[in-house]
């Protein structure tokens, strides 16, 4: 049986994404996730890590993130990643693509101390192109300040 | 009675300038000077001009409406309505009645005559200097029908340049992203159109992100840059605007971004990405080779040719904080320009080389203003929650930028394109079909 179910208040959800860096742990409610699955990585290790405003150095909250994804990695290795840089709107365009990718290519980097090759690992920087949420608050500009990782 | 000299000058295009500037002789008067503005005053009042519809073809009357609204929409002008005209039937080639015109408070009165001959327009202008009743300037095209809107153009440019004296930008183009969609997966396309919003085109189809147009010296080419398919990096591409036929600039392992022509147009210079870093580099167009012209760990991005060719200024984090720095286009020599409070970004050289044009990053929000390009003398222009991208018209004395408002409710925020002179005092929206970001104002077109 290789089936979990994962149970989560969607209240909870709610909460976790409005102030948590590492909420994508929580599911909603009665979600079926297959280990090694694409929704097994975003909901139970977490896609994403944040970062201060102009900054591309890991949080602590991103290094945990990050160790949890190294670890997924190494037990599944048919993936290939890339790793999706962001910038939230207060910034200039050109900049922010060079931001984004600087915050891309440190997750990159910290993913490859953690011992997954460096071949496996792209790096695209969106820089302020491509919110996520659409906002224009302090919420919504730290939760953009993100690197994303996308799995192949 | 003034008389219009002559010449003849072959033009691309199809479209052939026959007439020439006549003043009639004498001595300039004192109340002639009404006629003329000085825009780099910080106070000045619009000039009241009267533009007649040009007789002789339906056409007139349209090319009048261009060059109205190109006036008007400059800020030195009041157009002022047909409906308060005293005089009617002006005739093109006889001086009207100066006293009508002088009574209904123009300075200066427009005319002009369109008559068809073998397939081909010709158009007569005249201003007349209402104040000193004397003719201030004439010209005469011949034409394809079609070139219309650009005689009409060419034909304000002329107004402009006798009454201000600087050189117009009404026969330009502006090249922009075209944005549609929800803010998370935003459509983002280049567009080119007419400065007045006229003629607009896509020159990419939307399927991936491209951003940042340039234009070539001559405008047959731009060079933006475009994300690949299926989540590949941005690259820089140079496309041809008419046969829309675009090529790679250079294939390299990051992310290549931020291009810019370089004035005599046989470089581009851009900014490539690695491991993290961004430096600028210079590719030569026809060979392409690339060379390398900062090494820094740094961000070294949104780089711009002085208008002379010798200095490039971009912005760079170097320091500690996106701030201005110049260095000589060979490479070497950076110093950084601006000392302000905030973050300072996109600088861009006005192709007069009097200013540095730049967004400003601070506590309070975004602003677009100029320095001297020694970086003294700044002078903040626009603000807002976020306006961002100068670009400069042709003349350096008008300047385009993009303004976005916040995102609410999850619903992106409307982005828009707007001018202002460079005393910050008349800025208005340029009218785009689709919201629209990062404009790029284009030389003037060939003549």
């Amino acid at each position: 049986m290789n089936m979990i179910k994962v149970f989560a208040a969607i209240a909870a959800l709610f909460v976790m994404t409005a102030c948590s860096s590492n909420n994508e742990q929580a599911a909603a409610a009665t979600t079926t996730v297959t280990p090694g699955s694409v929704a097994d990585f975003r909901q139970n290790v977490g896609d994403r890590v944040f970062f201060d405003t102009d900054q591309s150095n890991i949080r602590d909250d991103g290094r945990q993130t990050l160790s949890r994804q190294a670890e997924w990695l190494k037990k599944y290795t048919n993936y290939q990643i890339t790793i999706e840089g962001h910038c939230d709107e207060r910034g200039t365009r050109e900049y922010n693509l060079a931001l984004g990718e600087r915050r891309a290519n440190a997750a990159r980097q910290y993913l490859i101390a953690q011992g997954i090759p460096a071949a496996r690992i792209k790096t695209v920087s969106y820089g302020k192109e491509r919110p996520d949420p659409v906002g224009s608050d302090e919420a919504a500009w730290a939760r953009n300040r993100r690197a994303v990782t996308a799995l192949q | 009675m003034p008389k219009t000299k002559r010449f003849d000058m072959m033009l691309p295009r199809r479209l052939t300038m026959l007439g020439g500037v006549a003043i009639a002789a004498g001595v300039t008067s004192p109340a002639r000077a009404q006629l003329t503005i000085d825009m780099t005053r910080p106070t000045f009042e619009p000039v009241p001009i009267a533009i007649v519809d040009f007789k002789g073809d339906a056409v007139g009357a349209q090319m009048a409406g261009v060059i109205r609204n190109d006036l008007q929409n400059s800020g030195l002008f009041r157009v002022i309505p047909s409906s308060a005209y005293i005089q009617q039937n002006v005739d093109a080639s006889t001086p009207p009645r100066f006293p009508d015109w002088r009574s209904i408070g123009a300075a200066g009165l427009v005319v002009g005559q369109v008559t068809s001959s073998g397939g081909n327009i010709k158009v007569d202008f005249r201003l007349w200097d209402v104040v000193s009743s004397q003719q201030a300037t004439g010209l005469s095209f011949n034409s394809q029908p079609s070139n219309w809107r650009r005689l009409a153009h060419i034909i304000a440019d002329a107004i402009y340049k006798r009454v201000t004296g600087e050189e117009g930008y009404f026969d330009t183009r502006i090249a922009y992203v075209s944005e549609s969609g929800p803010g998370n997966a935003r459509v983002k396309r280049i567009a080119i159109m007419d400065q007045d919003g006229a003629n607009n085109r896509y020159i990419t189809d939307g399927r991936t992100i491209a951003l940042t147009p340039r234009f070539s010296p001559t405008l047959q080419e731009i060079v933006y840059m475009a994300y690949g398919e299926n989540n590949t990096p941005p690259r820089v591409y140079l496309q041809n605007v008419d046969s829309g036929r675009r090529e790679l600039l250079g294939n390299f392992p990051g992310m290549s971004f931020a291009p810019r022509f370089s004035p005599d147009g046989t470089k581009v210079v851009m900014s490539i990405s690695e491991n993290g870093r961004t430096n600028i580099y210079e590719m030569d167009v026809r060979g392409r080779q690339l060379r390398r012209l900062t090494n820094s760990p740094a961000i070294d991005t949104s780089p711009c040719f002085s208008n002379d060719g010798t200095q490039i200024v971009f912005n760079s984090d170097r320091g500690g904080t996106q701030q201005l720095y110049i260095m000589s286009a060979s490479g070497g020599g950076e110093r950084r320009v601006s000392f302000g409070e905030g973050r300072y970004a996109t600088p861009v050289w006005s192709p007069r080389g009097d200013f540095i044009a730049f967004t400003k990053i601070s506590s309070g929000g975004f602003g677009i203003g100029v320095m001297r390009a020694d970086g003294s003398g700044e002078r903040m222009l626009a603000s807002g929650f976020l306006v961002e991208g100068p670009t400069w018209a042709p003349n350096g004395r008008v300047l385009g930028f993009f303004r976005q408002q916040p995102n609410s409710g999850g619903r992106v925020g409307s982005v828009t394109l707007h001018q202002i002179d460079i005393t910050g005092r008349f800025e208005r929206q340029i009218p785009t079909p689709t919201d629209a970001s990062d404009p790029a104002w284009s030389p003037l077109i060939p003549q």
